[in-house]
């Protein structure tokens, strides 16, 4: 009885009414980060452990009502904030309710929602209190408990607070498995205006070294088998779209280049939503750029999984992308010499290019014309999108007029859905900056 | 299914169809072979495809078993026929309608086995037990199973598939399938009762509704994909779209 009395009472000097209304608080403050994915790691479970990660492509647990995943617990340790970023909600001139966990509370909330299956792991961001170095520290105790006290093998995503010491950085990528550093603002001056307190240098430099000491774990586990790993599932960053002037061509060249560097795995891509209407540095949208967003998305995929460039996609005559059509259909109808593409014969990475047909059908195709001749049908069966895919190729019988005979703005014109359906997503060319 | 094979190839004579013992017979038919399942024979042929097929291939075969789905059977028994026929192996020749019903239906298995691994919510007990139910399409709780049993290794739950009744038990140590009497008020509607609870199970749960809706931006909302991600099916037994 004694035992049970003292379980009790620690479960409610811990959590309490008050635990809920800091957990409303600091969700509501950190839902703008938009990254959620719970993959790049494999790790099973260790003896007298909790949890395990799956690596491959995560798992989410649930779905908001706006349709994003809910993979981890995404909260902040507190909204208070020393700057004052004109796109942030959090920033240190809005009056908003402001909270902060303590460490065994955020703790306690990772483990027992984990144990519930409700969630893959934590993810951790904060708002920067007194210093840098302050802020950074609190975010590694809460993770350094968790890994070392309650052996929490689950997934953590850590942000990494710009200016926080090397030391700090070393001690928190010992134990998290992805850490990020925000861009925001793809264009440094636009980024100075409404981010006075920063610059690239705050952003890059902590990103680098992020890399600098992953790599040099992934060198030492060659070595030695059991050296620690160092940030296992890489870093990310997030832009945020349509706060700024910025072209897609701009926002997508700096992807490009962060894919290059090798522990960048995920660039987000955020569309700016009014927190902050009283600010006239930022342009009034009425809503999100959602459709804008998604295309950047279907770009990125294509730099990431379809091989192609970025001068490819996006060029100083085309500096934005098309939001009637995706990126990989407008580059087809700028490129109808590459088609009618030969199902039956032309390599992997053409068919890559034809539109309708997504990885997974490319690789069905390559495997299976070794055995038969495919024709239209088998197309359909393995998942192709015949109604683009049709003017693009051919394959024995089909008797589709390919792009050249109908030429490009016909077939453009085929495959635009009715304008009536089409949502409004055109303030954002309206001239934002007067200055 | 593997000695349907073997019988069929001593028989030289090739099915139409292939049914459970408890399904009718159809309006037409020459002649029925009863087959007895035989580990022997099974064997033997399961040794023919193991030298033929990648191990990818062959977990096809046995993932795709689990779907019980009825039209399944004829498909995989040519699946299985036209490898065992041919030199090569066939299992990449996706424009094969048997090789493509069989690979699609293993993909949709292992698509509704990480489906549990995202929707199974559990409830903790007044006796440290955690209490997970469901209801997934096709027969997954085997192929889950494992993944459960690693990451909550040091918490015993219960892992319960109500639409086949049967479940798992985990006690930290093992696990052990178990049937429960369906009547009981926690299999019906899928929730503990408050008297069943632990202490702080209660809070939790509200701890972590709020969240669920503390996350979400108003501003985006798009129930249409929340749908297709979170088909409606499962949100019977989710404590975030349950009060």
């Amino acid at each position: 009885m004694i035992h049970n009395d003292v379980t009790n009472l620690y479960s409610s000097a811990a959590m309490t009414e008050e635990t809920l209304k800091k957990l409303k608080i600091l969700t509501e403050s950190a839902k703008y980060d938009v990254s959620c994915s719970s993959s790049g790691t494999v790790r099973s479970n260790t003896r007298g452990g909790l949890g395990n990660t799956v690596g491959g492509i995560g798992i989410c647990h649930s779905f908001a009502d706006d349709g994003r995943c809910i993979s981890l617990l995404k909260t902040m340790l507190t909204n208070s904030c020393m700057y004052d970023c004109a796109y942030c909600i959090n920033r240190r001139s809005n009056d908003i309710p402001r909270a902060t966990f303590s460490v065994r509370e955020l703790v306690e909330l990772t483990i027992e929602f984990y144990r519930r299956n409700y969630i893959e792991g934590l993810f951790l961001s904060s708002g920067v209190v007194r210093n840098p170095d302050y802020t950074m520290e609190r975010l590694v105790a809460v993770v350094k408990d968790l890994r070392t006290i309650h052996r929490f093998n689950g997934y953590i995503h850590l942000k990494s607070i710009p200016g926080a010491s090397r030391e700090l950085v070393n001690e928190a990528g010992k134990y998290a498995d992805r850490m990020s550093v925000n861009i925001e603002i793809p264009n440094e001056c636009s980024l100075k205006l409404l981010a006075p307190e920063k610059d690239f240098k705050s952003v890059y430099e902590p990103m680098a070294y992020i890399q600098q000491q992953t790599l040099a774990s992934k060198e030492e586990r060659k070595l030695f088998r059991h050296a620690p790993r160092f940030v296992p599932a890489g870093q990310s960053t997030q832009m945020i779209v349509g706060a700024t002037p910025d072209h897609d061509r701009d926002i997508l060249r700096l992807s490009s280049a962060l894919y290059a560097r090798p522990t960048m795995r995920r660039v987000y891509y955020s569309g700016y939503i009014h927190v902050n209407t009283y600010d006239t540095r930022l342009p009034m949208l009425k809503q999100p750029p959602l459709v804008r967003e998604n295309r950047l998305y279907q770009a990125d995929w294509l730099l990431r999984f379809y091989q192609f460039k970025v001068d490819e996609i996006v060029d100083d005559a085309n500096p934005d992308l098309d939001l009637e059509i995706d990126p990989k259909l407008a580059w087809a109808l700028r490129h109808p010499e590459v088609f009618p593409v030969d199902i039956n014969k032309a390599p992997y990475e053409l068919i890559l290019r034809v539109p309708g047909i997504g990885v997974k059908s490319a690789t069905l195709i390559v495997n299976s014309r070794r055995f038969n001749r495919i024709n239209s049908s088998h197309l359909k069966k393995m998942g192709v999108v015949m109604k683009k895919a049709k003017y693009f190729i051919t394959c024995g019988e089909l008797m589709s007029p390919t792009v050249n005979e109908l030429r490009p703005e016909n077939v453009r014109r085929l495959l635009t859905p009715s304008t009536s359906k089409r949502r409004d997503d055109h303030q954002l060319q309206l001239p934002l900056f007067h200055d | 299914m593997l000695t349907v094979v073997f019988d069929a190839y001593a028989r030289r004579s090739f099915p139409q169809a292939i049914q459970g013992t408890d399904e009718p017979l159809p309006l037409f038919y020459d002649e029925v072979h009863p087959v007895i399942t035989d580990e022997a024979k099974a064997g033997r042929v399961w040794k023919a495809l193991e030298k033929k097929l990648s191990k990818d291939a062959l977990s096809c075969l046995t993932v795709s078993y689990l779907s019980e789905l009825p039209e399944l059977d004829l498909h995989l028994f040519r699946y299985i026929c036209k490898n065992i026929d041919s030199p090569v192996s066939l299992e990449n020749n996706l424009a094969d309608d048997d090789i493509l019903f069989v690979t699609n239906t293993f993909r949709k298995v292992l698509y509704e086995r990480l489906r549990m691994m995202q929707f199974i919510r559990f409830q903790k007990a007044a006796d440290g037990t955690y209490f997970g139910i469901m209801e997934p399409q096709y027969n997954v709780l085997p192929l889950a199973i494992a993944h459960f049993k690693d990451r909550f290794a040091d918490q015993p739950f219960v892992l319960y598939d109500k639409r086949r009744h049967y479940g798992y038990y985990y006690d930290q140590h093992e696990v052990t399938q178990v049937t429960f009497d369906e009547s009981l008020p926690h299999f019906v509607t899928g929730k503990l009762d408050e008297s069943l609870m632990a202490d702080d199970e209660k809070l939790f749960q509200e701890l972590w509704r709020t969240y669920f809706k503390a996350v979400c931006i108003r501003d985006r909302l798009n129930p249409r994909k929340q749908r297709k991600d979170m088909p409606v099916r499962y949100w019977k037994y989710l404590t975030e779209k349950n009060k």
